[in-house]
């Protein structure tokens, strides 16, 4: 512990009260004598293990670059091959349209399993059970030859002759749509365990609350518990999203043409299948990185409310690093010292002008 | 619905008294056990419209759960409360008391607001938005309208310049003046008060009590939990002494908090004051 008193003592034992100006709204103002003047922190073994990383990343970079086996050449050619973008596009599609009808079906799922109502709690907890205890692969292949279990499709009056219309199983649910009914069934078992948490999350006095006012529960649901749940939920949605853009490539075992599959058909007649793999996975990585823009937006815009300071977007924090003036000083006192000094017990305000120099509207371009 | 006979009517007629002056609140015989342990044992008691009822005593006696039972967010097991002559959570239909369904309740409810000692704002609403909220969502109050009735009922409070703010920038006693207005925009007929100032800093309970008083000036009727004695005694017509799940002692302010007859009563104001 460093002996040096961060305020001096006043003659009679007592903190002198200086009035010191708010540190870090002006890194610009004049040094004061009671200013302490140190040298920073040094970081040495940061600067050592990033040097050991930086060779091993190029040689292996290297490595890989000078690899006789990889033709470079047919990576160039088929990343923006027509083929190859027709399913990346299906892999966005199924990706975003799965992931929305699942978290619908998950909003449901989790408010029958906390419903007090026996019926509908049992059911959402058999589908859980059924869904998240069964491989997802298996899933994609039941689906896909649902066919062979029911070759028919009929509506009509269960035990009656009567019927409707009846309809070819793979006609009615074709490998896309099987696809898709697998991966949102199966996520939606998942998600629904997400949504779940983030509404446990909830306060009990937020309910009480809102049925206080007069809300029903269904109200009290969509306007205040789950607005607040979000908050919770968004992370791992985002992560069940990357996940789900990935577990689509298992689809190609009921051949539906998204980006692997057709990667898939593309090296079996070129026998290229580790540069087509690298196709692949360029456009997965792209993918995923564009997906997690959405999230950091999604998680600001639930976060409000909660936090005093918003953090700020990118934009925001671009904009600060071009505009060096608004940068907080490195003067090494914390802030919050505030025009009375930090040891005195002075009468504390509590309005919203008085936590600290920050407020939402400092990072705002 | 010719048959269909309004609960107002059928709690009349059961009291001979009727007409003339009904109490807002009615409570009988009121009992609540929570797994076993009997935590009201038949409350009863009755706050005429415009009065404001303190209820006093140790931690444990009940008066937070009685105060829950009053607009329903604990059901009870026995006894009946009504509050403008209709009975909490019961139906008279056909002659025959029906449990209400979960609507019904939220509407009874709604005429009946309540402040808690936590305050339990919308984190993700801003003031005016937590007041309105359920004005347009559940009255189906047009929006301009709502809003500018938000605006006053801030202003009532002292709030007026802090509409867009969120909870987590109020102090603790600007949340509860919100939590307040909040409850004075569905125009309830009575506020109850659960520790309204219990978790508050003590140079900030000030602020909230004015409003408090200010409300019981303007005949408001009000039923409040409080170890405030100083507040029971300026602004209560009635202080009920609770111990146990029993009420004890109840009576003007000046009787029961300057001359308790029961020991109990004595203790606990020996302790408090």
């Amino acid at each position: 512990m460093p002996k040096l008193p961060l305020v001096r003592p006043g003659p009679n034992g007592s903190v002198t009260d200086v009035p010191t100006p708010p540190i870090g709204v002006n890194a610009t103002r004049e040094r004061d004598a009671d200013d302490i003047e140190a040298v920073p922190l040094r970081h040495p073994w940061r600067w050592v293990i990033a040097a050991v990383l930086l060779v091993v990343f190029v040689g292996v970079a290297l490595s890989l670059w000078h690899n006789e086996n990889v033709n470079h050449p047919t990576i160039s050619k088929f990343i923006f091959d027509r083929r190859i973008l027709d399913g990346v596009v299906l892999t966005l599609i199924l990706t975003i349209v799965s992931m929305v009808i699942s978290t619908v079906l998950a909003v449901l799922l989790a408010v029958m399993r906390l419903s007090h109502n026996p019926v509908l709690n049992s059911l959402s907890w058999l589908y859980i059970w059924a869904f998240r205890g069964t491989p997802l692969l298996i899933q994609i292949v039941f689906w896909g030859y649902l066919g062979l279990l029911y070759s028919q499709i009929t509506l009509g009056i269960p035990y009656t002759d009567f019927s409707l219309f009846s309809i070819d199983t793979n006609t009615l649910i074709p490998a896309f749509t099987a696809g898709l009914l697998a991966l949102t069934l199966n996520q939606a078992a998942y998600s629904a365990e997400i949504v779940r948490a983030g509404m446990l999350s909830v306060d009990e006095g937020q309910y009480e609350a809102a049925y206080s006012v007069g809300m029903s529960p269904t109200f009290t649901l969509f306007k205040v518990v789950l607005p607040q749940a979000m908050r919770v939920i968004v992370p791992p949605m985002g992560n069940e999203t990357i996940s789900m853009l990935k577990n689509t490539s298992l689809l190609s075992v009921i051949a539906v043409l998204e980006v692997y599959t057709v990667a898939t058909q593309i090296s079996s007649q070129n026998l290229r299948q580790v540069e087509l793999l690298v196709v692949v996975s360029c456009w997965y990585l792209f993918l995923t990185s564009v997906l997690s823009i959405p999230q950091f937006y999604l998680e600001r815009h639930y976060g409000r409310g909660n936090a005093r300071v918003l953090p700020p977007t990118p934009l925001a924090r671009v904009w600060k690093v071009l505009r060096p003036a608004s940068r907080p000083g490195t003067a090494p006192i914390a802030p919050g010292a505030k025009t009375n000094g930090p040891h005195t017990n002075g009468p504390h305000t509590n309005g919203p002008h008085t936590h600290g120099p920050h407020t939402n509207r400092e990072d705002a371009p | 619905m010719t048959d269909f006979v309004p609960a107002e009517n059928a709690a009349a007629s059961a009291t001979p008294t009727a007409s003339a002056k009904l109490p807002l609140l009615s409570a009988r015989k009121v009992r609540k056990s929570f797994g076993g342990v009997e935590v009201l044992k038949g409350i009863s008691l009755e706050v005429a419209t415009g009065q404001v009822m303190c209820l006093l005593g140790p931690s444990g006696s009940g008066k937070s759960t009685f105060l829950r039972c009053i607009n329903h967010l604990e059901r009870i097991d026995g006894g009946r409360i009504s509050v403008d002559g209709e009975l909490i959570g019961y139906a008279a239909r056909h002659g025959r008391i029906f449990e209400m369904n979960r609507r019904e309740v939220a509407r009874q409810r709604g005429g009946i607001g309540m402040v808690f000692q936590r305050f339990n704002l919308f984190p993700h609403m801003t003031a005016l938005e937590n007041i309105t909220a359920a004005p347009i969502g559940v009255r189906g109050l047009a929006k301009p309208t709502a809003l500018a009735r938000g605006r006053e009922l801030l202003d009532r409070v002292g709030l007026a310049d802090l509409a867009g703010s969120y909870p987590a920038q109020l102090s603790g006693g600007q949340q509860q003046r919100v939590a307040i207005a909040r409850a004075l925009a569905m125009d309830p007929t009575l506020l109850l008060f659960d520790e309204p100032t219990s978790a508050l800093d003590p140079e900030l309970v000030g602020d909230v009590l004015d409003v408090m008083r200010g409300l019981a000036a303007d005949g408001m009727t009000m039923v409040v939990v409080t170890h405030e004695i100083g507040f029971a005694r300026g602004a209560a017509d009635e202080v009920v002494f609770m111990d146990a799940g029993v009420v004890m002692e109840s009576g003007p302010p000046a009787e029961v908090l300057d001359n308790p007859q029961n020991s109990r009563t004595k203790a606990f104001l020996d302790s408090v004051m």
